[in-house]
């Protein structure tokens, strides 16, 4: 028989077939109306929008609307064009000198997303003969970053500073160039990173630290930078990413350096160079958002308000959930019938969480993965918390 | 390079309890295609085998390793290099 390029799909048709026994939502999601910020019409219900990252709940605050349609009627919908080329409008501009003075850091690089910042920072900052030391628990865009660069790539084990500090020392006779990446908060379970410990590893090695603060960012410091303001140890984080599509409520990524070469980033990286800029709205309602984030510290009392009562919920129900409390709480379960039935059991309820299957979910475990926002209203968290006790049964 | 016995020994021990019941295991062994290994328990075993020998094992050289031998063969050359 003549083999096809399609061949080896067939293994994840059969798997989707499978998964599709179980339940037959799972590939049919779709928002079709979307209702605020924390609530959509999903497949003919009214659901409330618990595993969204909208968690300032920022994506249809009126002052960042408003932004966005005065950007469009100005500038147009789009660039149509590489930062490199036309495509750096005033906006751009004013939105890297915002975040550079936010972070108190020297200097910014706006992407067009979350995952291109990723891609860019790492294909481009470290190179072959060189080593990126990552967390193994982290994002996929940062192990395609690693990939796309040629470094030579190494893990260590999630959130185990002493893990790292053996692999730092395994290098010392190279005398290489070292970059250690973790992440401030982790997509999946919600757990911080040891930001000190790995700060002081890296400092005692001489390596160089990006944090990716995607999930982090308007949510942990007092000002809202991160877990590395949270931890008290900026002035040891290097490189700072992160993306505008969650507390932002946007589309977009960055980079943040006291590293004056940070610029020179730019005219070498290929994911910055040829793809299109993010259109003036986007910049738009960004820019307002991280005035809002900076300034308006009780949505981040909200988040959390929501996020304690949303854990301390699930733990008295017996879920088995991440280590610590954070707007991600995820349930993880062991036997996929049973994830699919609860998952189901909320949807039916007028409640939409993540349903995350390995082998996207850290130990090979599926998860139930939520997340809480500074726009669900207590009555909204009382119905999320009242779906999960009756789906437990 | 010709295969080292004492490290095939080690790594057939790490890699014994991942594999099913009954499955004969040798240097011409596909991880993948015969083991059946997912991703997940891929990086079980290479944690386990970084412990053992004391090393770091890239992930850039994984590509190259389709059966227990290649495998072998890269924790030489990383053992080697000192």
């Amino acid at each position: 028989m003549t083999m096809t390029i399609f061949d080896k799909f067939q293994q994840l048709a059969a798997a989707r077939q499978q998964l599709e026994q179980h339940a037959s939502d799972f590939f049919n999601v779709v928002v079709e109306e979307i209702i605020s910020g924390t609530e959509a019409i999903v497949n003919g219900r009214r659901m409330i929008l618990a595993g969204s990252n909208n968690y300032l709940g920022l994506s249809f605050n009126a002052d960042c609307i408003e932004a966005a349609c005065q950007a469009a009627r100005e500038e147009g919908t789009g660039t149509t064009g590489s930062r490199m080329a036309n495509g750096t409008f005033s906006g751009h501009v004013a939105l890297e000198k915002e975040l550079a003075e936010y972070f108190n850091r020297r200097g910014t690089i706006v992407f067009s997303t979350g995952y291109i910042a990723n891609l860019a920072m790492l294909s481009t900052l470290v190179g072959p003969g060189e080593v990126i030391l990552l967390d193994a628990d982290c994002h996929a865009s940062i192990y395609d970053g690693c990939r796309l660069g040629g470094a030579e790539v190494i893990r260590f084990r999630h959130n185990d500073a002493a893990d790292l500090e053996k692999r730092l020392g395994r290098l010392e006779q190279r005398n290489t160039n070292v970059l250690v990446v973790a992440e401030g908060l982790y997509s999946m379970l919600g757990d911080r990173a040891p930001l000190a410990d790995i700060v002081a590893v890296k400092q005692k090695y001489g390596a160089y630290l990006m944090v990716d603060e995607a999930h982090s960012l308007g949510v942990l410091g007092e000002n809202g930078r991160g877990l590395a303001e949270e931890a008290g140890v900026e002035e040891g984080v290097d490189f700072v990413v992160g993306t505008f599509s969650k507390s932002l409520g946007a589309i977009g990524g960055f980079c943040v350096s006291n590293h004056p070469e940070l610029n020179l980033v730019r005219y070498a990286s290929r994911p910055y160079v040829f793809t299109a800029s993010s259109s003036p709205s986007i910049i738009a309602s960004t820019r307002k958002a991280l005035q809002i984030l900076s300034t308006q510290s009780q949505l981040r009392q909200r988040l959390w308000d929501n996020a304690n009562l949303l854990y301390s919920t699930l733990q008295e129900l017996g879920l088995a959930l991440g280590p610590e409390v954070s707007p991600i709480i995820a349930a993880r379960f062991e036997d996929m019938q049973e994830v699919f039935a609860f998952w189901s059991g909320l949807l039916q309820r007028g409640v939409y969480v993540n349903l995350v299957l390995p082998p996207a979910t850290p130990d090979g475990r599926c998860l139930l993965r939520c997340s809480v926002s500074a726009g669900h209203t207590p009555e909204q968290m009382e119905t999320i918390c009242r779906a999960f006790k009756e789906a437990i049964g | 390079m010709e295969l080292d016995a004492k490290i095939l020994k080690e790594i057939l021990e790490i890699i014994a309890p991942f594999v099913p019941a009954g499955q004969q295991v040798s240097e011409g062994t596909d991880m993948v295609a015969d083991l059946g290994l997912d991703s997940l328990k891929v990086m079980k075993i290479v944690e386990n085998v970084e412990d053992s020998f004391d090393i770091s094992i890239p992930l850039n050289i994984l590509p190259e390793v389709r059966t227990v031998g290649d495998f072998v063969m890269q924790i030489q050359k990383i053992t080697g290099e000192g």
